[in-house]
């Protein structure tokens, strides 16, 4: 009975493993632009980001209050690919890479801009 | 239970214990060195003095500047977005004619705010009258409201836009006296743009001000000043 019970434990442990496996496999696998020194704790960030953004959304554009750390802008300009200046133009973008994975539409960048402005500012000169 | 759905589950799971970890208080690392600003000040109201005599017909620097600032074009068609328009106006009795760039009047009482269902449209601190797109149901009201039709929809999704000047399918938009500018200490666009030093550009209520200085020694009008708005707006010579 013994035998029997420990037989099961291993068996189960065996399945947690391969799955906790899988997981790491299809894992996101995101462009992290520049990275660096992030605002807050990277693991932090990734499940609190959007009440950071959305906080200094409204104290941005009501308030007039502008935080150079906890901007949009920001985020942009550190996490943009340094392959095409952009978090959101392909599928391993940095945005873009998780909300595929976890499913979740993100609604900024219809009216907000994913490159940097370094660059929208040297495509607006080359007329692209 | 799906595969996807354990995958999620462990995803976050780690997320979170790390958190745990990390963050207790909430805010580490930056916070000393973040630059951050004040915000909109009550006690500034931002405003314009348009000269009409300097103001030349034909020329267009103005709306030019605006559109490329705020990345929209003007074709023509009804639903293309106009933030500033030039006008002509001509007295019949005596032929005189002038011309003058016509935008949101950033009105002290915008009746634009008081129409917005959704409190979108709104007044800043400091005077500036703006969507806040996030809450824009584009209903239009403000459109309707506003007697300087000075506001415009956009009606077609968009692409490459300014990464200062966010703007969106859905939404109404206007003239947003260049606050990212202003918030950087910057003259607006139009102004800084203008060869014949037309707009005049600075705080009202600062009696040191240049623009205060000049309304208080030229003769101005506010445009449909009988609607008793108080637009932030003003014009010499008209």
């Amino acid at each position: 009975m013994r035998l029997l019970r420990n037989l099961f434990v291993v068996l189960g442990m065996l399945v947690l493993c391969g799955q906790a496996a899988q997981a790491a496999e299809s894992m996101p696998k995101i462009d992290i632009g520049k990275g660096g020194q992030c605002v807050r704790d990277p693991q932090w960030m990734r499940k609190n980001h959007m009440h950071l953004l959305i906080h200094q959304r409204d104290e941005t554009l009501r308030k007039g209050i502008r935080d150079d750390q906890i901007s949009l802008k920001n985020c942009i300009e550190c996490h943009a690919s340094t392959k095409d200046d952009s978090v959101i133009a392909r599928d391993d973008s940095f945005c873009v890479a998780c909300h595929k994975y976890e499913a979740v539409k993100i609604d900024c960048f219809e009216c907000h801009s994913g490159i940097r402005k370094s660059a929208w500012l040297k495509n607006q000169r080359e007329g692209k | 239970m799906s595969n996807a759905d354990i995958q999620r589950r462990n995803f976050l799971k780690t997320t979170l214990g790390a958190a745990a970890v990390a963050i207790a208080p909430g805010m580490l690392l930056f916070e000393a060195a973040q630059a951050k600003s004040d915000g909109a000040d009550s006690k500034v109201r931002w405003g314009m003095l348009i000269d009409t005599a300097l103001c030349k017909e034909g020329c267009n620097d103005c709306v030019n500047a605006c559109s490329r600032e705020n990345g929209w074009k003007n074709n023509n068609l009804p639903t293309d977005p106009q933030w500033m328009r030039k006008i002509n106006i001509k007295d019949i009795s005596s032929g005189r004619e002038i011309s003058l760039p016509m935008m949101c009047q950033h009105c002290a009482h915008p009746p634009c705010v008081d129409v917005c269902p959704t409190a979108a449209s709104f007044k800043r601190a400091d005077g500036i009258v703006l969507v806040d797109k996030h809450r824009c149901i584009g209903c239009r009201y403000c459109m309707m409201a506003c007697p300087y039709k000075a506001r415009s929809f956009v009606h077609e999704p968009l692409h490459d836009q300014n990464p200062d000047v966010p703007r969106g399918k859905g939404t109404v938009e206007s003239c947003t006296l260049c606050v990212h500018r202003i918030d950087q200490g910057q003259q607006p666009a139009c102004t800084e743009a203008c060869t014949n030093q037309a707009i005049l550009f600075g705080n009202l209520n600062d009696p040191e001000s240049a623009i205060a200085k000049k309304i208080l020694s030229v003769a101005s009008v506010q445009v449909r000043a009988d609607l008793q708005l108080n637009p932030g707006i003003r014009y010499q010579g008209l």
